[in-house]
Formats: structure tokens, sequence, C-alpha cells
């Protein structure tokens, strides 16, 4: 049964180096992610665990097997391209059937397999189309059957939802969600698209330049970020700066700008330092109230978007800080425009974070 | 920052629809006019003179035979070709070593080389006591048709390497990738996926080997001896005729009739593979696993690449570049100072090679002018696609007469129609046509790579259609304007079996060397060293230029 161990993989392109010292554990029959922004090294970690091309330094190894020498025909893998990479001179029958010919099954046998998979991906009636005749989302199942019909129990999936339009992908992650679960696979996903990756995955990997930031299921990445770009990347944050200017045995007292003081949960900083807040939208009460309490803060209402579920308040705080606030559009008490506001949060919804070296731009910074 | 007024000016003239197509239709009329329809015109005018030849049955059953030669010679080569390019173009595109580098920019040598020298290049290499020969006592390969089949192997090879080199450059690998991790080994993948989508690549390459072997005339001529094929037999009745042998009208119709069949049956042949090529299907339903992954991996993978640096090496590289050797020795002797004094045979041997290298300036040049306008109407299909198609076939017909066919039928239509027409001119246009299949194919290739968008965003930011080739085509395509003037430049310089029928009195370079190296006159004019070292010059020069041009090129117009 294939589980995945990368052992301090590093893989370099000239002076880049894409993947950066990567160690990883994909277990068994789990729905893995690799999530990052485009040139995070993602896709090259696919690439080198299928294969496609070697790593400069550590270990691969899948099921039980070092397979840093084993050329990915024999890897055992099923591998579904961005761009499909449906052979354009034979038709979907043949696509789907080459896995097990070139494996040498007999026709009998590769053609049960292929009946199989096109069943499963429910394309049956278009086994003679040419890829050049087939839809989008056709041509994404029929790379998916492909994959699968060669057997392998590991499939490696890279942005195979990224060519297709909004309401066909969101159909066919289920799908293929659906498929991997029905037939006991281990998969890795590669997306830069986080509400995918959320929705599909038991386990998400996210990636910056070359390095795994954080590895967890998708509630601990957004309840317990871990980062400033894990916490601005999966779901959305809004970061006030400040320093840390009184210390308790659990909590800090944080000084943001214009001299507003909060209370929140945290450890390991110290008297003095810099530091960065990140605070989930729905983590705040909106008062319509002007009151002074405890993490309570004034700002004004300075835009209101109605996104349907929800309301989406954008408000100058009193310092000159923006916050965007989120809210269930049908409980809220409605605010207007201009009106002034108290906010407030409770002190464990504040993650704390060292302000970054580079600066909070650069930290946060996607391309 | 104003435009100059003359670009604005002539911008807005060619938004109109006019001046536009007035532009193009010169250009269709200038090829029909200069080189389409003048060989054909030559031959038509003979037409008469073929029914001195049908009451020639030996002349006839000669001809037929020499035809059938050209034929076997070419489709054998051709299939050579491809079968022995394929590996040497995987080598130089997917091995990991820089010395690859090198190998890319050797496998051009043979295109520099001209014609007439390298057929005697490799009649050294092969026969004669100088080359290998010398290890074995006797001669290895004696003129004939062997050595001729050596010969065509070795200007047709580089040529199939180029063509395929670039198809794998421009290839998508995530094909072949998927294969893989389908479970195809590398030779499976290459076989049943990677080739299968070259197709159209390999037979474009296998048509231009085709018809390069077809044709060519100076570097047989050299190396056949007894074996005719039919630009010998034809260049045979011309020697025949000046020297008195046989008549005018037979000497006209035997040209006319070769020309004609040799011309028939290759565009019947290319027809025929326009019309199946895109039907053929390389086998790839069949597959054997566990033999070819045996060829695929280290051991087969180790002797194909040295059986194919093998093969490069003795059969193209050093035999093309073996008459260069007397050069090097006759740098020490008094031949040297004598050549650059211009002593002796040198003051010619100089002369022609300004006139070779001016003639090639000039022919790239007019190239580029007439050729870029019907490049875009291929390209573009600007008069339609029918029209834009059949124009496209017709711009390569030169490419399949023989180079003396050629210019045996331009002398007859210029010199008889236009006798006011100096010989200057008439070597121009035999060049001109010679070489324009090659630049016109090259760059509407390249055109037709640029993607529309980009043209039409440039419309829709307001520039005018001549702005549009100024500011967008000109500048992406300008890597392939250098790249198919160095193959009309090359092509002009080293060409010899047109020029040696359209002359009189002009003596180009290789004229010259086919006078030293086959003499008609009972003593020879030149002696071997210098006959090398006049080879090795005309080699070392147009090394130098190529090299001067690629470094110009280099790092330009890739996008």
């Amino acid at each position: 049964m294939p589980d995945v161990r990368l052992v301090n993989v590093t893989k370099r392109f000239g002076k880049i180096v894409a993947v950066d010292n990567v160690n990883l554990h994909i277990h068994d029959v789990e729905y893995f992610s690799l999530l990052g922004p485009s040139g995070c090294g993602k896709t090259t970690l696919l690439r080198l665990i299928a294969g496609l091309i070697q790593p400069d330094k550590g270990e691969i190894h899948i099921g039980d097997k070092l397979v840093n020498d084993v050329p990915p025909e024999d890897r055992d893998i099923g591998f579904v391209f961005q761009t499909f990479a449906l052979f354009p001179h034979m038709n979907a029958w043949d696509n789907v059937t080459y896995g097990p010919r070139v494996k040498g099954f007999n026709t009998e046998k590769a053609s049960t397999i292929g009946h199989e998979v096109l069943e499963m991906v429910r394309l049956h009636e278009r086994l003679d189309a040419f890829p050049s005749e087939l839809s989008g989302g056709m041509m994404q199942r029929i790379a998916v059957a492909r994959a699968l019909a060669a057997g392998a129990k590991l499939l490696l999936l890279d942005e195979p939802l990224g060519q297709l339009d909004a309401k066909v992908r969101n159909e066919l992650r289920y799908e293929i969600k659906r498929m991997v679960r029905d037939l006991g696979l281990t998969a890795i996903h590669v997306t830069h698209d986080q509400s995918e990756a959320m929705a599909i995955s038991d386990r998400i990997a996210v990636m910056k330049k070359g390095k795994v930031l954080q590895v967890g299921t998708p509630q601990e990445l957004y309840m317990n970020p871990q980062s400033i770009f894990v916490a601005h990347f999966i779901g959305e944050s809004n970061f006030l700066e400040g320093y840390v200017s009184n210390m308790s045995v659990k909590e800090a007292l944080v000084e943001l700008r214009g001299g507003i003081q909060v209370q929140v949960v945290c450890k390991g900083v110290e008297r003095g330092e810099r530091v960065v807040l990140a605070l989930r939208p729905e983590a705040f009460v909106v008062e319509k109230k002007i009151r002074r309490g405890k993490n309570s803060v004034l700002g004004t209402i300075e835009r209101i978007t109605f996104e349907g579920t929800n309301v989406r308040y954008e408000i100058r705080l009193e310092n000159q800080d923006l916050v965007v606030i989120v809210k269930p559009s049908i409980i809220e008490e409605w605010v207007n425009v201009g009106e002034k506001v108290t906010i407030s949060f409770p002190s464990e919804k504040a993650h704390v974070f060292a302000y970054p070296e580079a600066g909070l731009r650069e930290e946060m910074a996607v391309e | 920052m104003s435009k100059p007024k003359i670009t604005e000016t002539l911008d807005r003239l060619s938004s109109k629809k006019s001046v536009k197509y007035g532009v193009y239709l010169t250009a269709v009329i200038i090829f029909l006019a200069l080189i389409l329809l003048p060989p054909i015109l030559g031959i038509i005018i003979k037409w008469n003179a073929i029914q001195e030849i049908l009451d020639r049955p030996e002349l006839i059953a000669r001809a037929l035979n020499a035809i059938e030669n050209s034929f076997a010679v070419a489709l054998l080569v051709s299939t050579i070709d491809v079968v022995a390019g394929i590996p040497m173009a995987w080598l130089i595109t997917r091995g990991k070593s820089k010395w690859l580098n090198v190998l890319d920019t050797f496998s051009d040598i043979p295109f520099i080389v001209p014609t007439a020298a390298l057929g005697y290049s490799l009649l050294l290499f092969w026969s004669r006591s100088e080359g290998i020969s010398s290890l074995f006592g006797n001669p290895l390969v004696s003129p004939g048709w062997l050595l001729v089949i050596l010969l065509h192997f070795t200007f047709s090879y580089p040529v199939v390497v180029r063509v395929v080199v670039g198809a794998l450059l421009d290839y998508k690998m995530e094909y072949e990738q998927a294969s893989r991790t389908l479970g195809a080994s590398p030779f499976t993948a290459s076989r049943t996926v990677t080739l299968s989508i070259l197709k159209p690549s390999l037979i474009a390459a296998f048509i231009l080997a085709f018809s390069r072997s077809i044709s060519e005339t100076g570097a047989t001529m050299m190396v056949a001896e007894a074996f005719e094929n039919g630009p010998v037999f034809i260049q045979k009745m011309k020697d025949d005729f000046l020297a008195g042998k046989v008549s005018q009208t037979t000497y006209e119709g035997s040209i006319v009739f070769a020309s004609f069949i040799l011309i028939a049956i290759s565009c019947t042949i290319f027809a025929i593979i326009l019309i199946l090529g895109p039907r053929l299907k390389l086998p790839t339903k069949k597959i054997w696993p566990t033999f070819e992954r045996k060829l695929s991996y280290s051991t087969a993978a180790f002797s194909r690449n040295s059986i194919t640096l093998l093969i490069f090496f003795t059969v193209v590289l050093i035999p093309s570049l073996f008459v260069a050797l007397p050069a090097f020795e006759a740098v020490f002797t008094q031949t040297l100072p004598n050549a650059l004094s211009g002593l002796g045979v040198w003051g010619e041997y100089w002369q022609s090679l300004i006139l070779s290298y001016l003639l090639g300036a000039v022919v790239t040049v007019l190239n580029v002018i007439i050729g870029l306008p019907i490049a875009i109407i291929v390209a573009r299909k600007k008069f339609g696609t029918l029209p834009s198609t059949i124009l496209d076939l017709l711009v390569n017909i030169p490419l399949i007469v023989p180079s003396i066919a050629l210019g045996v039928s331009l002398a007859i239509f210029w010199k008889e129609n236009f006798t006011f027409i100096p010989e200057t001119w008439l070597l121009i246009f035999a060049h001109l046509a010679i070489t324009y299949p090659y630049f016109v194919r090259s760059m509407s290739a390249a055109v037709e790579r640029i993607s529309l968008d980009l043209e039409e965003a440039s419309r829709t930011l307001g520039a005018k259609p001549l702005g549009v080739f100024r500011t967008i085509i000109l500048p992406l395509t300008k890597y392939s304007i250098f790249s198919g003037a160095i193959m009309v430049f090359t092509r002009s310089v080293s060409e010899t079996g047109a020029t040696l029928a359209v002359v009189t009195t002009l003596r180009t370079a290789p004229v010259v060397i086919v006078d030293w190296v086959k003499p008609k006159v009972p003593v020879p004019p030149a002696t071997p060293l210098e006959i090398g070292l006049g080879c090795g010059f005309l080699i070392f020069f147009s090394f130098i230029i190529l090299l001067a041009l690629r470094l110009i090129v280099r790092g330009k117009g890739r996008y």
C-alpha cells in the first residue's frame, strides 16, 4: 500500500531552489494537497514524486521502496497533467487503454479495464472521439480515466481542474474525490486554489518559495495558522501591527498603532517585541453603540458589500488601520456607511506572530 | 517624438486595400515571372526537340535508366536519412552533455561546403590513395553508385537533423511524460507518442532530403563516374554537345525529356506524400514491453548514441572536410604565398570567390524583398485558403527540379527570348529560383507560429497593416529571417549545377573548382595541393561569414 515519504528533498534549477529541503509523509489512502502560490515549488515536488525529474538531494520513498533511481514507468503511479496531455493522435479509447497496453496486458484484459474506467467517469458514449473533439470537462475525465486505467494505487494530480470553468470545476473536484475514496487510492493533488484544497483534502501542505510552511487538516490550518503567510493564504485575515507592552503568564498586552491596547492569548513573545496580530473577519463583534471595554476599538464603516450569504464591512479604525469584518447577512442588524461602531474580539481569537524581518507586505506576497 | 514622415505616409497607405493587395499581387507576379515560369517555359519552348530523341530508343532507355537511378537513390537515401537522423536529433536535443552544442554546430558543416568541393572531398576520402583507402591498399569505395549514395547521405543528413531538431525543440514534453507515467519505457514512449506526433515534421524532413537528392548535380558529377542519374545524364549530354559529339537538337531533346520526366514523377510523388501523409499511421497499437524496455536503458542507449556519433563522424563530417586537409599541408609550401599573391591559377580563383560571395549577398537581399510578401500570403492565407495553398505548392517546385535542368531551361528561356539580358542577371535569376523556396518556407513557418491574436491586438491599438508588420511580425521573426538568409546565402555560394548551365564567361568559385578537379584540358590547371587550398579557403571564408552571422543573431529574436 503506497504511502509517500520525502526526506530532505531538494531540487535546484540553475540558481533557483525550486524545492528546498522538504520533509513530508503522505499516508496510505489519504487525499493530500500541495497548496501554494504559483512558483512555490508544488508542481516540481509532484514531478519529483512521479520521477519526471530527479532530486539533487534527499530521498523519495513510495511504499517501502526508495525510488530515487526508479524511472517513472516503474513507480506505479497515475499522473493527471494540468493540460491533460491526452495523446492527440489517439482517440479516447486508445488513450484510456494505453496504460494497460504498454504494460503488456492482453487485449481482453486491457479492454475490460478500459470499460471499467470509462464507466467510472461516465464517458462511455464518446470512446471514438479524438481529444480535439472533446470539451474541457470531458478531456479532464478522460485524463483521470487514463491515469486510473494504469492500475496504480498512487494518483498524482497537477492542477487537474485549473483549465476548467468554475461550475465544472466544482462538480469535478467532488467526483475525483469520490473515485479516489471508492478505489482506495492515495492521492496527491497540486493546486493554488485554497478553497479547492480545503474542500477535498484530508490534509494539506502549504508551500512557499520551495519550503513546506505547515502541514495539517483544513481545520487545523484555518484555526491555527503557524505563520503570517498561512493565515493570509488560507481564508482571509486582518493583520494589525503593534508591540508587546506587557506580559503575563498566558496573555500579552499589545499596543497597536495610535496607542490602542488589546489583550491577546499568546506564548513565546517578549516585552518590547514587535508583533503582528492576525484576526479572521468573522472573529469580531460589531456594535452600534460606542463603548470602551476590553479589546474594543472604535471605527467608522467605510464600505459595505452584500455578498449574498454574508455582508462584508470595511471599517476604518480610529488609528486609521482598516479591518474587514464578515457577518451572516440574515441575522445581523444592518449598519450603514459612515456610522460609528465599536468592534471587539475575544483575546483567544487573535493569532500573534513576530513581525517578519522582510516586512509584512513581503511576507504575505503570493507572487 | 514624431515618427519619420515617410513611415507615417507608408503606414497610412498600407491600410488602403488597393495598396495592400497591390503589394501582394506584385510579389506574386514577380514570383511567377522570375522564378516559376521561366524554367517551365524554357522546357516548353524546346518541346519539339523531344521528337528528336523519341526516334532514338537507345537514348530514351539511357535517360529512363538514369531517372530510375535518381529516384532509387533519393528514396533510399532519404529513408536512411530519417532513420539515422532521428537518433542524432534526439541526442542533440535530449542529451545532457555540454559538448552537444558543439555537435549541433558541427552538424551544419556539410551545409557550408560547396557541393562541388563536397563531391571532390568524398572522392578523395573514399576512393583515392590519400583517404581512408590508404589503410586498405586499394580504393575502399570506387566512384559509382555506392559513392553517390554516400555523397547524397552526407549532404542531406544535416537537413534532416536540422528539421527534426527544430521539431523536437517545439515538442511539448508532457505527452512523452504522460506516456512514461502510464508505464511506457522511454523507447515505447518515443515510438508510440513522440514520433507519431512529430510525423508531419518527419515527412517534411523526408521531402527536403528527397528533393535535395533528386536535384543535386555539382557534387554527384564528381563521384558518379560511369553511374548515371538524371542530373548526371543531363550534364553528360551537355558536355557531349559542347565537345561536338551530339547535335544541338539531340542535346536539347534529351534535356527536355529528362527534365520533364523528373519533374513529372517528382510532382506525382510529392502529391502522393501530401495526400497520404496525413493518413499514414505509424504503428502504435502493437507494443512489446519487455523488448522495448531492453532498448531503453543504459547499454542500448549508449550503443545507439555511439553508433550515431560514429556514423556522423565517419560518413558525414570527416569526409566533408577531408578536402581541406591538403590545405594544411599547402600552408607550409610555396602554394600559400603563390595563392595569396594571386599567381598562376589563383588570380582567377580570387575573382571567382569575390563573385560568389557578392552573388550570394545580392541573392539573399533580393530573396528577403520578394520572398517576405509571399511568405505572409502563404502563412496568413491572404488570398483565401485554396489559392494560398496552391501558391504554397508552387513555391516548392524549384526544390525538386534538378539544378542543372533548371539552369539549362532558364538559359534557353532568357537567352533565346531576351538576348539583351546580361549574363550577370541570368546568374542572379538562376540562384534566385533555386534559393527562393528555402527562404519562403522558413519564413512562412515562422509567420505561422505568431499568434493571430498579437496582430489583432496591434490593430485594435491603432496600428496600420504596415505598422503591424514593422512592429510585430518583423521583430518576432527576425531570427527566422536571419536563419532563412543564412540558408539562402550558403545554398547560393555552394550552388554548382545550375551555375554551370547558365554561364559561359562568368565563373563562380564552385565552377572554378569543378574545372580544377575535372579539367577539360589534358593538363590539369591545378595541383592537388592547390585544389585542397582552394576548397579550404572557400570552406574557411564561408564558415567565418556564417559564424559572424550567427554571432549577430545569437540570443536575438527568441521569444
